[in-house]
């Protein structure tokens, strides 16, 4: 385990510590709590009544979007059916319910981050809009010549383009963290590559292609020190893991609603109060106006300030059932549950002859990316389709670390909670029948460099 | 649906031993650069052209079997026809993909790509086996080094 990330306080019940969520759960956490048992989470999930090809559907493709439990569902409906209105202008009775449905939300997602102020929460659209926030409105004012960005060779484009345009309008230098040849972040590494130069570190806290975990906490430290501060990618660890704002004492974090069991089309920025309260406005409009001439304008504070327009409403309560959701079966839970899984698939894909597992050897978080002999990921993904296991193929918006891996692109297999067992080996299986389908043919390695394999 | 059917042995053979996978040089040669951004599926279609027909045609590309078969069957088929002949063949081609009826002769005329035409009962594949077909569009159209963007949708 590289990382070291504190671990949601598992002595409970005794005195909160800073940096803990312990006094700030909520009831549905402590009182309520559900078991982590996939095959009955299933039948909260209505698409999983359904069959693929004629067979029951193995979703393992959380990592780019996970299906949405009934409750999530529910109170996006119910939302629509009796309190729908705008939030924060009107006066009557349903915007008022609305206007507090969506602060409410806001409420939910400080709690689960450990956040010390609602303020520091603001909704975008997804990470993606998040980072790009981050980018424009915080950096590109503060960045020059001579200022480095480090990131790592293994961002998901959303944390690699919005930096890439960033450095190119200010004159600031892209620096990467070189990773282990499995694929890992070092806390040496992450050493080497802070400088006094460096003004911002932007990384991904688990990579959607390898499951490795960042050491997110030290990289923090070492930013820190050299006055950069430290953006968090997110969209692959707030789904399954305990974070804590505080604790990792990161700057800036994003994330995504619909990974982790929400809607499509919110995301979240969570940012230290000071840094909101030093940036202006990234878009301007309705809503995030303080006063208003023909020839000026006020901001409003912040959160307000960075939501231009009428915000995702619905898509805010949807995640907010979801976070509940979350909450009633415990992140530390999940978290077991998903690298558990993880481990057994990359394993026994690993054992499969001609399976090439990229990333590190143990500890991964719910992904697992490989390739079967020297047969593309499309046709793989087809083959496994007419199983009725769903997995994505391609180069899961991370081009540059398929060059390093020498591939065009991988399967990725990505794992929940509501997947058990028997969903690692349909898909084992699944792969044995893609290497029957096309001979043996195809059973020597994709080429390339396979240095990350296991 | 039948997996059989879009894997026939025939588009297996393509990707095994692809036909006229090469590059071409010299004056007269137009290379169009096609990649489809959504899966990295990426194709380098090379045609010299001799008054008005394909007297030389190759392609590089790296993407999966349909992708790959097809840019091989398409390469093989449309050197040394005119460009009205391969531009013909290529509609005839998008109408395979999306399932349409074609007469027989027209059937008969894209020889080994009519294997693609169990592609119709895979929508999320027809991108691949259009992407060559695409480039072919472009070559013709003396688009020169333009890269583009299929959307995954058969011209009309």
């Amino acid at each position: 385990m590289t990382d070291d990330r504190p671990r949601a306080a598992s002595g409970r019940p005794g005195p909160p510590r800073r940096g803990e969520r312990g006094g700030d759960r909520p009831m549905t956490d402590r009182n309520a709590r559900r078991p982590l048992v996939p095959k009955a989470l299933r039948a909260d999930f209505p698409i999983f009544d359904q069959t693929i090809a004629g067979k029951p559907l193995v979703y393992l493709d959380s990592a780019a979007t996970a299906q949405k439990p009934r409750a999530v569902l529910e109170a996006m409906t119910r939302f629509y059916e009796r309190d729908y209105a705008n939030v924060h202008r009107a006066v009557h009775t349903l915007a008022g319910r609305a206007t507090e449905a969506y602060e409410e939300a806001r409420e939910a997602v400080r709690r689960f981050l450990g956040a010390r102020s609602a303020a520091e929460i603001v909704f975008t659209r997804n990470t993606t809009g998040s980072l790009n926030l981050v980018a424009q409105a915080y950096a590109r004012p503060r960045l020059g010549p001579g200022d480095e960005i480090v990131l790592t060779p293994l961002e998901h484009h959303a944390n690699l383009l919005p930096w890439q345009r960033v450095a190119r309008e200010t004159g600031a230098r892209l620096v990467f963290i070189e990773p282990t040849d499995d694929l890992r972040i070092t806390e040496a590494a992450i050493d080497q590559a802070i400088t006094p130069r460096t003004k911002i570190v932007a990384l991904a806290h688990v990579s959607n292609v390898t499951g490795a975990v960042a050491p997110i906490a030290h990289a923090a430290r070492r930013a820190h020190a050299v006055g950069a501060v430290i953006v968090v990618d997110a969209a692959q660890s707030a789904p399954h893991l305990p974070l804590d704002v505080r604790a990792l004492d990161v700057d800036f974090l994003a994330f995504s609603g619909h990974k982790m069991l929400g809607p499509t089309g919110i995301g979240v920025l969570y940012a230290k109060e000071e840094h909101l309260r030093s940036m202006e406005p990234y878009e301007v409009g309705g809503e995030m106006i303080d006063r208003v001439t023909l020839f000026d304008a006020t901001w409003r504070e912040p959160p307000w300030k960075f939501e231009a327009g009428t915000p995702p409403i619905a898509e805010a309560i949807g995640l907010r059932a979801a976070i509940e959701y979350l909450e009633a079966i415990g992140m530390d839970a999940i978290e077991a549950h998903v690298v558990r899984l993880t481990n057994l698939a990359a394993e026994a894909l690993a054992n499969e002859p001609g399976v090439v597992v990229y990333g590190p050897r143990t500890d991964r978080h719910a992904v697992v990316a490989f390739n079967v002999g020297r047969i593309h990921a499309h046709d793989v993904s087809t083959i496994l389709d007419a199983e009725g296991i769903a997995v994505r193929a391609g180069h899961h918006c991370a081009q540059p670390l398929m060059t390093r891996l020498g591939v065009p692109a991988t399967v990725r297999a990505s794992f929940y909670l509501y997947n058990d067992e028997d969903d690692v080996e349909r898909l084992v299986v699944g792969v044995r029948r893609v290497k029957e389908f096309f001979g043996d043919v195809f059973g020597e390695p994709v080429p390339g460099d396979h240095r990350g394999s296991l | 649906m039948s997996l059989e059917n879009l894997y026939r042995e025939i588009i297996v053979d393509h990707y095994k031993h692809p036909r006229k996978r090469g590059t071409l040089e010299g004056s007269g040669v137009l290379a169009v650069e096609l990649k489809n951004p959504s899966c990295g599926d990426r194709i380098t279609l090379y045609v010299r052209r001799e008054d008005d027909r394909l007297a030389a045609v190759r392609f590089v590309g790296e993407g999966c079997m349909i992708s790959m078969s097809s840019a091989s069957m398409m390469s093989a088929l449309v050197e040394g026809k005119t460009a009205d002949e391969a531009e013909a063949l290529a509609r005839a081609f998008f109408r395979l993909v999306q399932g349409k009826p074609l007469d027989r002769a027209t059937e008969e005329a894209l020889g080994d790509a009519v294997a693609l035409q169990g592609v119709h009962q895979f929508p999320v594949r027809i991108k691949c086996a259009t992407l060559a077909w695409k480039a072919l569009e472009l070559a013709l159209a003396e688009g020169g080094a333009a890269a583009g963007s299929p959307d995954g949708t058969p011209a009309p």
